[in-house]
């Protein structure tokens, strides 16, 4: 399944996708959660009485895990509630000249390291959940953003001509058939995002924001191997976890005549 | 009934841009089918979505039943004519039947009355609605999704339709198929349509007026049989090609070019009698008509040798040919049985009259003289 969404991306948008590595960030970060989870849960069973020390994390476990799924659903929240629309907008005919420019700074934006951003964020906004979800919401924009608008831009335009010579209203255009015909590849990057947003949360403890990179760290520095297990496997979960609903989502709501997974 | 005024189009700046349509006039009369015929590159397009205002003329004028299109609401306009574009278009997020319904949607029908609407439009073309209202495009053949695409411009039964090479993506098989169901159709619809076209020989199937176009400018408007016997410029005789009376021929119908009343004979006659018929209309050959007014036979002036009845000098009658259909078909199947003369029938199979070679040049003589 996931195999065939991904080369639909990239077949539906090739030029957009590629030059910015979209299908290759989308793969990784649909493996990485599950190869995480599959180390974790394989070194817990080998290692003799890991299992019953990381239990003992139980109480960390829920408050950090809590705190680490209200960053997520904030940074992530904010990226789908602002990403979305700015991609529509940069897709409108009158911003075609800017969105171009308007990309690439983006582009050039996703390859500065994400703990780079959370740390100028640090700088610029102090410590605490704030500036995380801020970094948090930056680091996972991109792919929103990038994939409403090649989405969009991909719609054949033959459909937009049928549209309109049938009498459609711009607005109706934009509802009827533009964004439906968008809504898988939109609904790729959103689920590319979440991925990233889920990986990259628990370097929101840097800077103040606890989660469950809280024990990831705390696990290194202290060369503890249950308590890094005990933050990574929820870590990986979650991830997995994410991706599946999203994927689920994608696959009920992307009409079925334009759905490749159906 | 469409008239245009000198449509003009020019794209680019005035002076230094290409004009894609240059001081087209002419007149489609409610009910008729006018087909815009060219080269590729020849303005067909723009001509047409001109009509719908799809892109404004720069200069002339389009009306549609006497109003100037200027002064309608661009989006009403467009909901009141049924549009096909050149590559079918069909959405592929929505269904057969919501494809189908998109302008009775945007008009705001009933649904039930649109989706019934649409269960009939499938029932005509011969897609049954059962199987076809809940597919998507996709999942539809070139074919079916190209008459999907015609149904969805006559969904809101506009009396205006403007259809770019609907036919197009189509192997010529299929095509002639859905040709004749839209002719069909077209029979009780009586839609005015300006259609697409640069095919010859879909046009003079379809069009009631040809209007033949090159680099933008009308070359000439004329009916397809006028066309045919009178191109008017040395471009359109190229255009039209060397077998353009061949194409003429399917334009006329065997009941018009037939011999009446045929000579015959009956098997009982002398074959003298045959003999002496034959030389006096020299016709190649004469049909044997049996007591129930069906042909029975056919004599060859070639073959008859000495005496006898004409029972015994008859040959078989290989292919006998409808008065309803035209001569192209008639000539086909007289290459096919190697016939000089055919005995032309009507529905119950009686004799109504012959073809001959000769009748046949003689009445596209006839429609060059006529048109
Ligand atoms: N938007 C446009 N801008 C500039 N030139 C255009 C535009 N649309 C069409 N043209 C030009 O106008 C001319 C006529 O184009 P049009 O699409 O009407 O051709 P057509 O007869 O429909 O051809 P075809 O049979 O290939 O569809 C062509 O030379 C084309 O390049
Ligand atoms: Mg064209």
């Amino acid at each position: 399944m996931s195999d065939v969404s991904v080369d639909k991306v990239a077949g539906t948008a090739p030029r957009l996708a590629l030059r910015g590595g979209t299908g290759r960030a989308y793969k990784l970060g649909r493996l990485i959660p599950w190869l995480v989870l599959i180390a974790a849960v394989g070194i817990w069973w080998f290692t003799g009485d890991t299992p019953e020390d990381i239990l003992t994390y139980q109480e960390d476990i829920v408050y950090l895990g809590g705190q680490h799924i209200a960053l997520v659903a904030y940074a992530g929240g904010l990226a789908l509630i602002t990403g979305i629309p700015a991609g529509m907008i940069l897709s409108r005919p009158a911003f075609r000249r800017s969105s171009e420019i308007v990309l690439q700074v983006f582009n050039l934006g996703s390859t500065i390291p994400t703990l780079a951003i959370i740390a100028l964020c640090m700088t610029a906004l102090g410590i605490g959940t704030m500036p995380a979800v801020f970094g948090l919401w930056m680091a996972t924009l991109l792919p929103i953003v990038r994939n409403t608008y090649t989405g969009l831009r991909n719609v054949p335009k033959m459909l937009i001509e049928a549209a309109q010579g049938m009498g459609m209203t711009p607005r109706q255009i934009f509802w009827r058939v533009e964004f439906p015909n968008a809504l898988f590849v939109i609904f790729s990057g959103i689920r590319t995002a979440l991925a990233i947003c889920v990986g990259t949360a628990p370097l929101a403890f840097l800077i103040g924001a606890g989660g469950l990179g809280e024990l990831i760290f705390t696990g290194i520095a202290l060369d503890e191997l249950p308590m890094l297990l005990a933050g990574v496997i929820p870590t990986a979960l979650l991830a997995v976890l994410t991706d599946f609903i999203v994927g689920q989502l994608q696959y009920w709501l992307v009409p079925k005549g334009i759905n490749p997974l159906r | 009934m469409i008239r245009l005024e000198n449509l003009t189009k020019t794209f680019g700046a005035a002076g230094s841009g290409i004009t894609a349509v240059d001081r087209v006039s002419f007149e489609v009369p409610e009910g008729e089918i006018c087909v815009l015929l060219g080269p590729s590159g020849c303005g067909k397009t723009t001509t047409m979505k001109m009509i719908n205002r799809l892109i404004e003329p720069t200069s002339g004028k389009v009306f549609i039943d006497g109003k100037d299109v200027t002064h309608i609401d661009p989006i009403q306009l467009r909901r009141s004519i049924g549009y096909v574009i050149q590559q079918i278009g069909l959405f592929p997020n929505k269904t057969v039947a919501d494809n189908i319904c998109v302008v009775p949607d945007l008009l705001g029908w009933d649904r039930k009355k649109s989706r019934t609407r649409a269960a009939e439009l499938l029932e005509m073309v011969g897609l049954q609605p059962d199987t076809f209202m809940k597919r998507y495009p996709k999942e539809l053949s070139g074919g079916q999704q190209q008459r999907v695409g015609v149904l969805r411009a006559l969904a809101a039964d506009a009396p205006v339709m403007l259809m770019d090479e609907p036919f197009g993506a189509i192997d010529p098989i299929n095509r002639e198929v859905i040709q004749d169901e839209f002719l069909r159709m077209q029979k009780t619809l009586r839609k005015t349509v300006i259609f697409v076209s640069h095919d010859l020989d879909e046009a003079v199937k379809m069009a009631d007026k040809i209007a033949i176009f090159r680099a933008g400018r009308l070359e000439q408007f004329a009916s397809p049989e006028h066309l045919l016997s009178n191109p008017a410029t040395p471009f359109i005789e190229t255009f039209l090609g060397t077998d353009r009376s061949l194409k003429l021929l399917r334009l006329v119908q065997v009941a018009d070019a037939m011999l009446t009343p045929a000579d015959t004979v009956r098997p009982e006659d002398p074959v003298a009698k045959a003999r002496d018929l034959m030389e006096k209309s020299g016709h190649p050959a004469i049909i044997m008509s049996n007591g129930d007014g069906r042909p029975g036979g056919i004599i060859l002036a070639s073959r008859i040798t000495g005496q006898g009845s004409c029972r015994e000098a008859a040959e078989p009658v290989r292919a006998t040919v409808p008065v309803k259909v035209d001569l192209r078909s008639a000539v086909a199947l007289m290459f096919t049985h190697d016939m000089p003369v055919i005995p032309c029938v009507d529905e119950d199979g009686k004799l109504q009259g012959v073809l001959t070679y000769r009748s046949i040049v003689r009445s596209l003589a006839n429609s060059k003289i006529a048109a």
